[in-house]
């Protein structure tokens, strides 16, 4: 079950089956788009983070919202890696598997570990569901899954008997089915029936909430009382920092580090967008988030979007845009006006590889930057991070700074572009403030007034000034932190692959070898004193490895600006990194180096 | 809205910046009356912001001593957008033109007007692309010879108003660069409305495309080829002294014009069905926006409805919705409804 030699036999459990303690657990919840596998998959996720586990979620569905039904195109997944300790990724391979037809095991059969348990729904593995999913014969029966730990359950026609009595249509008995599997993964997993429950009455009218949660109780039921599985699994609670927690995804969590950061600049929190998966969430949950100040305008496209923004942050609100890859090539016309009008926004680019983990908890970080040094923000998130959720501690609120913005209070001899000597920043003089009346655009400003100004040596002045300003972020940000060993590889990571790289970092060095890791939270400035760490390295002939899913951009820039030797690490397969992956190389320097020693 | 204390005039808002158009150019004469009409209207410099796109037109903010902002090319009703958001204070304009607004920026302009958003867009139409100095335009009429059509533009012009009240504009204006006091009036009514005023103000382009509008701003064809409209009044036209003339609705529901006496009196108007203005009629603005010689072409306030404006309504959701009990709580929504706590 586990991949780690931690797991134990715990005594026995109810039904009086043996209990194991796991150390850590995959479940991929597998079936058509229908059959309401994200929020089987949610409500797992949600039990398991109340039950104290570190978990981190990769829910997977199809860009079609309704392929045929028991297609391999309609298969629909949620992935919870839940455990108890501290982990970094949803996880390379199930070690459980919920397919609710033929389609859903033949899609995610190859993902899965040696010996991982298949709970398959027998009532869907009928000739023509056979057929739909493209199998010449049944895998469960024909020997196919050999080396699987394989319970076949008759999950639709035990739902059907156990909603029975609430007098639903036999195409609204099957809508349970769902409530029935998660049942049995609730008794497999020890997980506490009670806050489903809870959700499901609050959400479902009668008779239909009734039905759930006798469906609920029957998959746990099921599992209890016949001897279907040989044992059941015991996840302890993590050993997470003390505080209060929140189970969250990335997206959702942008929404709430907005509406923060509107709150401590005291300004209206603005966004504009269109939508574009994967980032429409952003605008969704902001939407809800009026009450705090938060005014969302859905533009006609992503120019709008951008450009009002731009209009917005003019206009002396906390100006947002969200969008992803092809928004973000639409947005670079209004993102360069921003620029030289020297306003104050954050650009959020949900991009559509990944994946990652890590929350982006300090999103008000980008505000403040913006703020302070009245500049556009990129601010990058993935896929994985935007719908991924994760157990998140809640920051104290009055620790957070304010914004403070650079308002000017005297009219007398105020130019708009007169700077901020610490910062470069020119102060934030917006419409309505009486005596500061001015003009601003797009054309080269004469330093100082921000009069329109052809002068050459004014143009190159100007340039230099605005990218000396960004360069000046440096000094607020912190400088990057060497995790790990002080010799050995070192691999450099930025975005969404932090947790396979970070697992195998950790994991290389459980196994004795010495590693390290470098994570870079900003990309432009670099963090002051990324030069050093690298270069102190390469002079020592220690390997450093620059890891990205792409062919290398990241590590062309760093050789462009400190001239050193550097490894790269890449995958364009649209695939995250394994852990497993990223060890291997790992170990091949390890060795490397050893036999150079 | 808030008022000035002190009166200003028109010098007030002229800024310090030369003024560069070309000499005789159409802009000149509206840049006086928009500085007239903000004088006037009473409202302190400061709650105006005027944005512009690209082109000679864009121009416009730096000539002015209000808060200014000369964007990207198209793009002005987009920024102007999130600004009357940002502050709906504030007494927003956005300066356009025919390239601006109806090519590069048409997305822009039919959803600003769809929404209406509280500002006024003067689309100055000079059918013709001047600041890259001399391609046909969205406006430029058929067979227009120019740099990018040699042998004639193939394509079919907008008729400017006709594509705002498609886009469901509340209010709809036509009025020309050197028609001074009916431009001032056209001009007021634009600021005194709530929603997105829409003014295309026919401007002369003496360099690319000079004579532009000539068959209805010489003295001679004037009084022939323009109709000023006005609500509730009918609709009448014709020289100072002389016969004048009338629209009406043929059998065909299409307008008509017919001939009249020098003074025609009410009788006589009503005797031939002459149509009086009824700047609420979306079918008639119509087919007034698109009355194209022979016919007179229509000047005035041909559309004019009050519907609620979006920046209003963003901020009275915001209002209600913090009327829900626990809703404005920053620390009880990063809770939300589950959390629970490690030792």
């Amino acid at each position: 079950m586990s991949d780690t030699p931690e797991s134990q036999s715990a005594g026995r459990g109810s039904g009086g089956r043996k209990v194991e303690v796991l150390d850590d657990v995959i479940i991929r919840f597998a079936g058509d788009s229908g059959d309401g596998m994200q929020l089987t998959g949610t409500q797992f996720t949600n039990t398991s983070a109340l039950q104290g586990n570190d978990l981190a979620t990769f829910p997977d569905y199809p860009a079609e919202i309704r392929a045929p039904a028991g297609t391999l195109a309609g298969v629909s997944g949620f992935q919870v890696h839940f455990s108890s300790r501290d982990i970094l990724t949803p996880g390379d391979s199930p070690t459980v598997l919920v397919a609710m037809n033929p389609a859903a095991l033949k899609t995610n059969l190859g993902a899965l570990r040696p010996g991982a348990m298949i709970i398959a729904n027998t009532d869907k593995f009928k000739k023509r569901d056979l057929e739909k999913a493209e199998y010449a014969s049944n895998p469960l029966e024909d020997g196919s899954l050999e080396g699987f730990q394989v319970v076949p359950v008759p999950i639709s026609s035990l739902t059907r008997r156990a909603v029975e009595p609430f007098g639903l249509t036999p195409k609204q008995a099957d809508r349970c089915k769902n409530f029935f599997a998660l049942g049995m993964t609730y008794w497999l997993f020890h997980r506490d029936l009670e806050p489903t429950e809870k959700w499901v009455r609050g959400k479902f009218k009668e008779p239909f909430s009734s039905a759930n949660l006798a469906a609920l109780q029957a998959g746990w039921n099921y599992a209890d009382t016949l001897e279907i599985f040989h044992s059941s699994y015991e996840v302890p609670p993590a050993k997470l920092p003390p505080g209060t927690y929140r189970n969250i995804t990335g997206n959702h969590a942008l929404a709430l580090g907005f509406a923060t950061a509107g709150k401590l600049a005291g300004r209206t929190l603005y966004l504009g967008a269109y939508p574009i998966t994967p980032a429409s969430d952003v605008l969704h949950h902001l939407a809800r988030l009026k009450a705090l100040d938060v005014i969302t305008f859905q533009a006609e496209d992503e120019i709008a979007a951008m450009a009002s923004t731009v209009g917005a942050s003019y206009g002396g609100a906390l100006a947002v845009t969200a969008t992803s890859g092809p928004g973000l090539a639409l947005k670079s016309e209004a993102l360069g006006l921003a620029l030289i009008s020297e306003l104050p926004l954050v650009v959020v680019d949900v991009q559509r590889g990944g994946p990652s983990t890590g929350l982006p908890t300090k999103t008000e970080q980008s505000d403040g930057v913006a703020v302070k040094f009245m500049t556009p923000v990129i601010l990058l998130s993935d896929g994985y991070l935007a719908n991924g959720a994760e157990p998140w501690r809640l920051p104290d609120l009055d620790a957070l700074e304010p914004i403070e913005a650079h308002v000017p209070t005297d009219p007398e001899g105020f130019r708009p572009y007169d700077r901020d000597p610490e910062t470069l920043a020119r102060p934030w003089a917006v419409p309505g403030m009486a005596g500061f009346e001015h003009r601003i655009g797009g054309l080269e400003k004469e330093d100082g007034t921000g009069n329109v100004s052809y002068d050459p040596d004014n143009h190159e002045r100007m340039t230099r000034l605005r990218a000396e300003k960004v360069q000046r972020v440096q000094r607020v940000i912190p400088p990057v932190e060497v995790h790990g060993d002080d010799d050995g590889p070192l691999l450099v990571t930025w975005g969404g692959t932090f947790g396979a790289v970070r697992a195998a970092v950790d994991k290389a060095r459980r196994s004795g070898l010495r590693a390290a890791h470098v994570h870079l939270r900003w990309l432009n400035p670099f963090p002051a004193n990324l030069g050093e760490v690298l270069r102190e390295r390469t002079a020592r002939g220690t390997p450093v490895v620059v890891a990205e899913l792409n062919t290398g951009q990241l590590a062309a820039i760093l050789r462009a600006r400190y001239e050193v030797p550097l490894q790269t690490m890449n995958k364009i397969a649209g695939q995250p990194f394994r852990v497993s992956e990223v060890l291997a190389r790992i170990q091949t320097l390890a060795s490397t180096e050893e036999a150079t020693r | 809205m808030i008022q000035q204390a002190h009166a200003l005039t028109k010098k007030d808002f002229m800024s310090d910046q030369t003024v560069r158009w070309c000499p005789g150019c159409g802009d000149y004469a509206i840049l006086s009356q928009v500085q007239t009409v903000m004088a006037e209207s009473g409202i302190p410099k400061e709650q105006f912001a005027v944005v512009s796109g690209i082109g000679c037109s864009s121009r416009f903010p730096y000539y002015l001593s209000t808060y200014g902002y000369h964007t990207i090319h198209g793009r002005a009703p987009a920024v102007a957008t999130g600004l009357k958001i940002a502050n709906p204070d504030l007494n927003v304009w956005v300066i356009t033109g025919d390239g601006d607004a109806l090519s590069i920026g048409g997305n822009h302009l039919i959803h600003v007007l769809r929404r209406n958003v509280d500002m006024q867009i003067l689309l100055f139409n000079n059918r013709i692309y001047g600041l890259t100095k001399g391609q046909y335009s969205p406006t430029s009429e058929a067979g227009k010879l120019t740099k990018s059509s040699p042998m004639g533009s193939i394509e079919h012009p907008f008729i400017p108003c006709a594509t705002a009240l498609g886009a469901d504009a509340t209010f709809v204006a036509r009025t020309v660069d050197i028609f001074v006091k009916e431009q001032r009036e056209v001009l007021r009514a634009a600021v005194a409305h709530k929603g997105a005023a829409f003014v295309e103000i026919l401007q002369n382009c003496v360099i690319f495309n000079d004579g532009a509008w000539k068959d209805l701003t010489e003295r001679k064809l004037r009084d022939e080829h323009v109709i000023f409209v006005e609500h509730g009044q009918p609709m009448i036209f014709g020289p100072k002294n002389g016969p004048k003339k009338g629209l009406r609705l043929d059998q065909c529901t299409t307008l008509e014009v017919v001939e009249l006496s020098e003074n025609p009196t009410l009788a006589e108007m009503v005797a031939k069905q002459i149509l009086v203005h009824d700047e609420t009629n979306a079918v008639l603005a119509n087919m007034l926006a698109r009355m194209q010689p022979p016919f007179p072409v229509a000047m005035g306030v041909l559309y004019r409805v009050e519907k609620s404006t979006y920046e209003r309504e963003a901020h009275a959701q915001v209002a209600r919705a913090k009327e829900r009990p626990g809703a404005a709580d920053l620390q009880a929504v990063l809770h939300g409804r589950e959390t629970w706590t490690v030792e």
